[in-house]
Order: C-alpha cells, then sequence, then structure tokens
C-alpha cells in the first residue's frame, strides 16, 4: 500500500522519579506498541478517552515527542531528528485549546505565516500574501491579519490555527480534539471547515477525538486506543455497523443519540485503570462483560478478522 | 521527608566547601601579600630569607595544595593567627560572634513583634488610614541606607537630645547589664527600622489571604465572639510560612549588622570582617567570611527544612 | 460563508472597539491611576534633571566642583554656594549632583547587566530543564544564601594587578567604577533569574510553542520570538525594582570606602567621614543619604505601580 504516514510500533515511556533507596524505575507505558497507516487524502481518526494515549501519540507523529521505541515513516523515509525540516513542512498539527494557541503578542497575520518563517522558506511579501490568501480559505475577513488574538471568538481563532498549519502546505495535519474546546453550534462549522480543505488541498489527517459522533462525519477509518494499545482500527462504516472489540462496543453504545431507538446502555464498568500499572495479559479484562479466564492470561495479538480482513481488533472473542 | 532533609543537608555542605575554596582563593588577591608585610616589619631581611620564610610557610605552593592545607588544619580546630590581634583567630571571632548575636537577635526578634502588630492591624482593613500609613512606613524601610538611617537616629538622639550614647558597647568604669543596655539601643533602633518593613508587608499580605477565607466569613457571620478566634487561629496559619521567610532574610539582617556596628562602633563580626579586610589580616579576613556564610547557610537550611515540613509539595520537587 | 456572519454577531462591538487599543496603552491608563506611581515617576524625573544640571550650574556659578580650598572648609550656605562646602572647601550642591550622576549610572548599568545575566540563565534554566536546570538552581541557591555585603566587600577590595592588570589600570577611575558595576551584577542577578525562570515554565508548554516547534522551530528561535515577548512585564518590574537593590549596596560599600573611590564623588562616598560631619556639619551628613533615600522609594513606588498596571488578572490573555 503507498502509504503517506506510517506508524511502526511506536512505544512512549516516560520514566518516573528516581527512588531514593534503589530499586527500578518505574515506567509509564503512555502508548505501547502502536501500528498504523494513513493513506493520502485519507482520514484516519484516533479514538479513546482520557489516559488512552491519543495526544501523545498525536505529538509523535507531529515530531514533538521522540517515541522510546518504533518509528514513524513519511512515504517510507524515517522522521528523525535529520530531516526534521521535511517533517516541520510535510505535517502540522491543530490543538484542542483555541485559546492558547495563539501567540497573544502575534498578529494574526505573523501567525499564520509562523511556518514559513521558521522554515525560511519565503520572503516577507511572499509569506504576506499566502496569509491573506489563507485567511480567506478559513472564511475570515481580510482585516482580521492586521489584529490579535484577542480580538477574535473560540471559533475565529481555530480558523486562525487552521490557516496557521495549512501554511507549509502540508500533507498531513494531525488535528488533536480541535472541536472540543468549542462551542456547539460552532462545531459543526469548524468540523465542514476540515473537510471543505481536505477535499481542496488533498490533505490526509490524523484525527484524534472523544467523541465518536465527530467521527463519523469525517473519517475514512478509525482507530481505537485504550491504555495506550490500539486494540481496534477498521474503515467507518465496519466500526459503526460491526465493532469488534467490547470497548468498542460500549463506545458506541455510551453515544448520544436523537430517536435511533432507544436500547440499554451497557455502561462500563469501573474506571480506566492508571498507566503505572495497566492490568495484566489483556488490559481491558477488569471492565469487559465479555471476561473469561484466557483474557487474564494471555493477551490477545492484534490481528484481522476472518470476515474482514481490513478490520483489525485484539479480542480472543472479536469474531 | 528523610530524603529531602538529607539531600538539603548535603547541598549546604557542598556549597559551603565551594564558598571555602572561592572566598580562600579571593583572599590571595587581595593587595599585599603576608611574607612581605612580616619582612617589613623585620629589620636588614634579605629576598633569601624572605624566599626561606615563604617556603616555611607553604606560600610558595600551589594553590590547590595551601588550601588543602587551610582546610585541614580548619577541620581541626586551627584557623591561624591573627595578625592585628596578636591572638589565635578563634579567640578573636568568638566574643565578636557573640556580640553580633546580641545585635542580630534582639533586633530579629523585635522586628517580628512590630511587625506581626502592624502586619495583623493593616490586614484588618486593607486600604485604610493605618494600612496606608504602614505601608508607607514599609516601603520606607526597605527603601532607606542603613548607614544613613544610623546617622540620623545618631544625629537626633545622641548629639541633639544626648539621651544615648553615640558608639561604643559601654562607658569605661562601667560595663553593666543597662550599660550595655544604652549602648545596643541605637543600633538595635536602626536594624528594627529597617527589616521591619519587608517583616510587616510579608505578614499583611499572609493575612490578607487567611482572611479572605471561608472559615473566617463563617466566623464572621457567627459574631464578635468568634472574631478572637478568627485572629488567634488565622494568626497562626498565615505565621507559619512567614516566620520561615523571615528566617531566609538573615543574610541582608547581616549585611545590615556589617554596616551597623560600623557605624556605631560595635566590636561584632561584621566590623571585624570590615577590619580585617582593610588591613590585610588574611587569617582573620577568611575565617570571619567563612563564619558568616557559615552562619547565612545554616539559617537558610533551617528555614528550608521548616518550610519542606509544613509544604510536603515542596519536600517533593 | 454563512459563517462569518454568525460569528462575527458573536463578537460584540464593545470588543471591537477595545481591540482597536493596543495592550501597552490599556495598561498605562491604568499605571496613571495609581497615586504613588505617577507621583514616583515625576519625583524621578525631577532628581535625573537635577543631576544632569551639574555641568551647567558649575559654568553659571563659575566653580570648580573637584578644586579643595582648605580655607573654606564647612562653610555655611552663601550665594556662591547654595548649600555651603564641604572637608575639602569644595561646593556642595555641586557635588551632590554629580554624585548623583555616577550612583545613578551605576544603579542603571549594574541594573542592566546583572539582569542580563539572570535573565539569561533564567530562560535556560526553565526553557531546556533537565540536569541543566538542576545545575543552574543550585547555584542560583548558593548565590542566593551567601551574605552578600561581606561578599561584596571582598570583591570590591581586590587587588586587580594580581589578575594581570596594569598598575596604572588598576587604579584608575575608570577600573574603579567598572569593578563597582561587575561585582553588584555579579552578586544581584538572582533574584531575576528566578522569575523568569518561573514564567519560562508557565510558558513553555503553551499551544503556539508547541505549534512552532512541530514546525521544526530551533530552541534559540523559540526563546526569543515567543517566550521573552511573553514574559516581558514580570522582568520590567523585577528590573525596576532591581534598581533601587543595586543603588542601596553602591552607597553601602562606597560608604564603606570600598566602592566609587573620592575624588569621585557619589552620595554614598559623601558620607564616608560621617562620624566627623555629626558633629561638625550635621546637614552634610543628611543630604546624600536623603537624596539616596528618596531615590530608592521612589524606584519602589514606581515599580509598584507597574505591578499594579501589568496585574494579569485584569488583562486577557
Amino acid at each position: 500500500m503507498n502509504a503517506l504516514l506510517s506508524i511502526e510500533n511506536v512505544s512512549v515511556s516516560f520514566a518516573q522519579p528516581k527512588r531514593l533507596f534503589g530499586g527500578p524505575r518505574a515506567s509509564l507505558r503512555a502508548v505501547d506498541d502502536v501500528s498504523a497507516e494513513i493513506g493520502e487524502g485519507e482520514t484516519l481518526a484516533l479514538v479513546g478517552e482520557s489516559g488512552s494515549g491519543k495526544t501523545t501519540l498525536g505529538h509523535v507523529v507531529a515530531g514533538l515527542r521522540k517515541p522510546s521505541a518504533g518509528r514513524v515513516r513519511l512515504r517510507g523515509a524515517e522522521l528523525d531528528a535529520a530531516n526534521r525540516a521535511l517533517a516541520g513542512r510535510a505535517i502540522q498539527i491543530v490543538f484542542q485549546d483555541p485559546f492558547s494557541a495563539l501567540d497573544p503578542r502575534m498578529p494574526v497575520s505573523d501567525i499564520i505565516a509562523e511556518p514559513l518563517r521558521i522554515q525560511g522558506a519565503a520572503s516577507k511579501a511572499e509569506r504576506r500574501a499566502r496569509a491573506a490568501a489563507l485567511v480567506e480559505e478559513v472564511g475570515l475577513p481580510v482585516d482580521a491579519l492586521n489584529r490579535y488574538p484577542h480580538e477574535f471568538s473560540g471559533g475565529q481563532r481555530q480558523r486562525i490555527a487552521i490557516a496557521r498549519a495549512l501554511a507549509p502546505a502540508p500533507h498531513l495535519i494531525v488535528a488533536d480534539e480541535p472541536l472540543s474546546a468549542l462551542d456547539v453550534s460552532i462545531q459543526s462549522q469548524i468540523l465542514n471547515l476540515f473537510r471543505d480543505i481536505q477535499k481542496r488541498e488533498r490533505l490526509s489527517y490524523l484525527f484524534i477525538s472523544h467523541d465518536l459522533g465527530v467521527v463519523e462525519h469525517l473519517a475514512d477509518r478509525v482507530a481505537v486506543l485504550y491504555l495506550g494499545r490500539i486494540i481496534e482500527l477498521a474503515r467507518r462504516e465496519d466500526i459503526f455497523a460491526h465493532p469488534a472489540h467490547p470497548y468498542t462496543r460500549a463506545l458506541l453504545d455510551s453515544m448520544p443519540r436523537i430517536g435511533k431507538g432507544r436500547h440499554r446502555k451497557r455502561a462500563i464498568k469501573g474506571e480506566m485503570p492508571s498507566p503505572l500499572a495497566p492490568p495484566s495479559a489483556c488490559v481491558f479484562h477488569p471492565r469487559c462483560p465479555l471476561v473469561q479466564d484466557i483474557c487474564r492470561t494471555l493477551a490477545p495479538r492484534f490481528e484481522p478478522l476472518a470476515a474482514r480482513p481490513s478490520h483489525l481488533a485484539a479480542c480472543h472473542f472479536k469474531e | 521527608m528523610l530524603a529531602f532533609t538529607l539531600r538539603r543537608m548535603g547541598q549546604t555542605l557542598v556549597v559551603l566547601l565551594v564558598m571555602s575554596f572561592i572566598i580562600y582563593g579571593l583572599i590571595g588577591l587581595m593587595p599585599g601579600d603576608p611574607i612581605d608585610i612580616m619582612a617589613a616589619s623585620m629589620p636588614g631581611v634579605t629576598p633569601e630569607v624572605v624566599a626561606k620564610l615563604r617556603a616555611i610557610y607553604g606560600l610558595d605552593q600551589p594553590l590547590m595544595l595551601r588550601y588543602w592545607r587551610w582546610l585541614m588544619a580548619a577541620l581541626q580546630g586551627d584557623l591561624g593567627f591573627s595578625r592585628t590581634h596578636s591572638q589565635p583567630v578563634l579567640e578573636v571571632l568568638t566574643p565578636a560572634l557573640w556580640q553580633t548575636c546580641k545585635l542580630m537577635i534582639s533586633s530579629f526578634v523585635l522586628s517580628v513583634i512590630a511587625a506581626l502588630i502592624l502586619g495583623v492591624v493593616s490586614a484588618l482593613r486593607p486600604g485604610g488610614f493605618v494600612d496606608s500609613f504602614v505601608s508607607l512606613f514599609a516601603f520606607a524601610g526597605i527603601s532607606v541606607p542603613v548607614f544613613w538611617l544610623a546617622l540620623v537616629l545618631i544625629l537626633t538622639f545622641a548629639v541633639a537630645l544626648h539621651w544615648l550614647p553615640a558608639s561604643g558597647m559601654t562607658n569605661v568604669g562601667d560595663g553593666g547589664v543597662m550599660d550595655q543596655v544604652r549602648h545596643l539601643t541605637l543600633p538595635v533602633l536602626t536594624l528594627m527600622l529597617a527589616n521591619t518593613g519587608q517583616f510587616t508587608r510579608y505578614v499583611r499580605a499572609a493575612m490578607i489571604e487567611t482572611l479572605r477565607m471561608d472559615f473566617v466569613r463563617t466566623a464572621w457571620a457567627k459574631g464578635a465572639g468568634a472574631w478572637r478566634v478568627v485572629i488567634v487561629h488565622a494568626l497562626r496559619n498565615a505565621l507559619i510560612p512567614v516566620v520561615t521567610i523571615m528566617a531566609l532574610s538573615f543574610g541582608t539582617l547581616f549585611s545590615g549588622a556589617l554596616v551597623t556596628e560600623t557605624m556605631f562602633a560595635q566590636q561584632g563580626m561584621g566590623k571585624m570582617i570590615y577590619d580585617s579586610i582593610l588591613s590585610n589580616d588574611f587569617n582573620l579576613a577568611l575565617s570571619g567570611l567563612l563564619f558568616a556564610t557559615l552562619i547565612t547557610l545554616l539559617s537558610n537550611l533551617a528555614a528550608d527544612l521548616a518550610y519542606g515540613w509544613l509544604d510536603p509539595r515542596i519536600a517533593l520537587k | 460563508m454563512t459563517d462569518l456572519a454568525t460569528e462575527g454577531a458573536l463578537a460584540s462591538p464593545a470588543r471591537a472597539i477595545e481591540a482597536a487599543q493596543s495592550v501597552w496603552s490599556l495598561r498605562w491608563r491604568r499605571f496613571r491611576h495609581h497615586r504613588a506611581g505617577i507621583a514616583s515617576l515625576a519625583i524621578l524625573a525631577l532628581l535625573v534633571l537635577f543631576c544632569l544640571s551639574a555641568y551647567p550650574l558649575e559654568r553659571y556659578l563659575n566653580l570648580d566642583s573637584n578644586a579643595t580650598d582648605l580655607l573654606s572648609r564647612y562653610d555655611p550656605p552663601s550665594a556662591t554656594h547654595w548649600l555651603g562646602t564641604d572637608e575639602g572647601g569644595r561646593d556642595e550642591l555641586l557635588r551632590l549632583m554629580y554624585g548623583g550622576q555616577i550612583s545613578l549610572l551605576v544603579g542603571l548599568l549594574a541594573t542592566v547587566i546583572g539582569g542580563g545575566i539572570g535573565v539569561s540563565l533564567g530562560l535556560v534554566a526553565g526553557y531546556f530543564g533537565g540536569r541543566l536546570d538542576s545545575f543552574l538552581m543550585r547555584l542560583t541557591d548558593g548565590v542566593i544564601a551567601l551574605p552578600l555585603l561581606p561578599l561584596l566587600i571582598v570583591l570590591a577590595a581586590l587587588d586587580l594587578t594580581k589578575l594581570g592588570f596594569s598598575s596604572e589600570f588598576a587604579h584608575s577611575g575608570a577600573a574603579g567604577f567598572w569593578r563597582i558595576v561587575v561585582i553588584i551584577a555579579l552578586v544581584d542577578w538572582t533574584a531575576i533569574a528566578r522569575l523568569v525562570r518561573a514564567a519560562t515554565l508557565s510558558v513553555k508548554e503553551r499551544d503556539y510553542i508547541l505549534a512552532a516547534r512541530a514546525s521544526g522551530a530551533g530552541a534559540l528561535y523559540v526563546m526569543a520570538t515567543h517566550v521573552l515577548p511573553n514574559i516581558v512585564t514580570p522582568i520590567i518590574v523585577a528590573l525596576t525594582l532591581t534598581v533601587g537593590r543595586v543603588i542601596l549596596f553602591e552607597s553601602v560599600l562606597s560608604f564603606l570606602g570600598f566602592g566609587i573611590v573620592p575624588p569621585t564623588p557619589s552620595w554614598g562616598n559623601m558620607l564616608n567621614n560621617a562620624q566627623e560631619l555629626v558633629t561638625t556639619a550635621p546637614a552634610l551628613a543628611i543630604y546624600p543619604g536623603l537624596l539616596i533615600f528618596i531615590t530608592v522609594i521612589a524606584v519602589n513606588f514606581l515599580g509598584d505601580g507597574m505591578q499594579h498596571a501589568f496585574d494579569p488578572r485584569s488583562e486577557r490573555r
């Protein structure tokens, strides 16, 4: 497959503070052996609750964090310190909080053109022209260029952040929960903006979200993360119609649906355990309604379903 | 907790050692040379004798070696000989230390008491007349040059009013407690006026913070009787971090004491350090400076430990 | 683009008006309301004017402020000597003015240099974290824990010839001036370093910095473009307060004889022979210290006013 981006066995561990009286240092595995691919023009949605490691993984892809193990490849080329510049142009990121994503001391035109300035690619005039073009593309008036972030609402700021991400003409944008901090009425506007831009610029997205409703509208494929591990990966239609992993099913059940037939929501019992002490074998087993002895002793492999090879899950009872 | 204590004690020790080396080096850079000074008072001395003297005293050795020899001797209690006092350094330091302690401790205690009163009173009505006045007084305290304040006090109380002696520690022929107190009054008053301002601001800020809390509002609602409970309880809460912060200002207190002792001719550590640097008494200067550093480091350590014990979050850093 | 209409309506007209005003004009307005701050700004302006009038006044009165005239020592105020003469028969007023120039200049220079050291160390420690941060913080804590005045005295007493400078340079006025500036800067950077480090830490993880890093920005770019401009306000306040501290340091060093060396006047060294002044010419003992006092208290109030004006609680992000 001609993948634009491939995540290969990426793990991210954080060493805990040293203990005074010896003993091994505790380690927090925020991301554990995750592999996935994103094709050209494709949207891969990364879904999970807080603490699932999705933001950490997003940061690794965006080049903000080095993985403790594994690698990320862009069109086959491994992303490391050597080709940082290439990565900076090709992969951009949009953050969750529009209120801290823009430097309050910089005017909007400088904010938008900043990636170009950092990469030294364009002259001042060229940068200004590009900022003007981008501002229009994200649906803001041209006079926004001379204003400062504090003069804009949350939704508008997010548009500015998107314009900034578009400045170096990237191939992939990591969108880390870009709608979560916005008012509900604005969310659909920004979501549509993401869609329009993707079509226009032939972009790929790594779209991180905890909201499956949002994912349903934008994703081509969906990956579900739990405690840093990828437990299901499938095409959007398949995830929603035939979820294979009990956790995914529970997530879908907890989606608020208006009028789609009231059926009893099966609440997931318990809370997500701390990543410092993950459960043995199948990490979901303490909360799983289908748990059996094998779940407690043998970790299920993340592998394709017999019925649909494009659909992968890590569960002994996925079929 | 234990780890925190050990770590801080270790750090203090390291700083002390490093400072001892640095000060040793700096003293060596002071004008004059001990051998030359000695030779100047020996008539008919030849360069060969000077060189021999240098070798005897080990002053022709490299810096690190000399420092090491000095350190070893110091750890055994031998701090050398003071040229200007013709006595072993330790015998000069000890009474000076005692004198400075008298000055610093009495002014510190009085400052704290004054700061508590002023701080609480001004916190009760922030923005009021008393508060504005106290704030002005506090600002003045941190802005005034200590030596000038001492001058003004001398002019007022000693020269103009003749109430108190202008300098010295005792009158000749006296030496009783009352006499010592009279001589200490102006120095202590000087230090007090200079330091109370800073302390008052701490107390005031801490009290305002505490008085804003919910348990105070509850007490207010309950009536005047609870008022006294509030002051006592709020004060206790506010006091603890404040006192530790005050302990951290030991360094500035010592600097103020140095100036005050010089102005009022008190034979304390500060004046001793000053005199020894002026007269190139190397051993005395070195030991005096180290003592001052040691005392300041110890008080900082004590304040840090107290702070860490009271607020466990600090210990985790 | 129907989005625009809805979103435009969400940004209220009030916001559009305030948008026209920059952040700085808002701050200036708030500063103007702080009476003490505005008054201090005026007082400091007057003081600077006062000091700068030295040369014009000298020409006008046809005097030489450095010429000693031992027949006219301690003269009372007259038509030629508006404040009388000092112990060398020199005009007191002119000496106060020239001394002010020196003291203020030292204050400014030492603040800028010490501030530069503090900002750099704080930035680096806060941004890079890890072992570098630990080391720098230990260093800072070590310096903070030292008794500053004794240390300054030793540093000021160093014999520059032992460091390899020529004897002529070592004893020049310029060397003396710069020595004071440098040693004060060397010990006074710690408060700013801590402040800058804390401010850097609070800004470091903001998303706009992550965005720049994602585009490939290096550490230097991020620190200069994003961190510094966003932490500039507490730095300005801290630098203002530093000026006051530095002026006090210089004056006490000069007073003790280790700072600016006569005949160059400085407010501190004009009180060198304070004991003599107290009995012979008390007024002369008051003037220099009073000027120091007024300057420092004005600077402190100015810093306080700035702190109110920059209060982030009333500022939007």
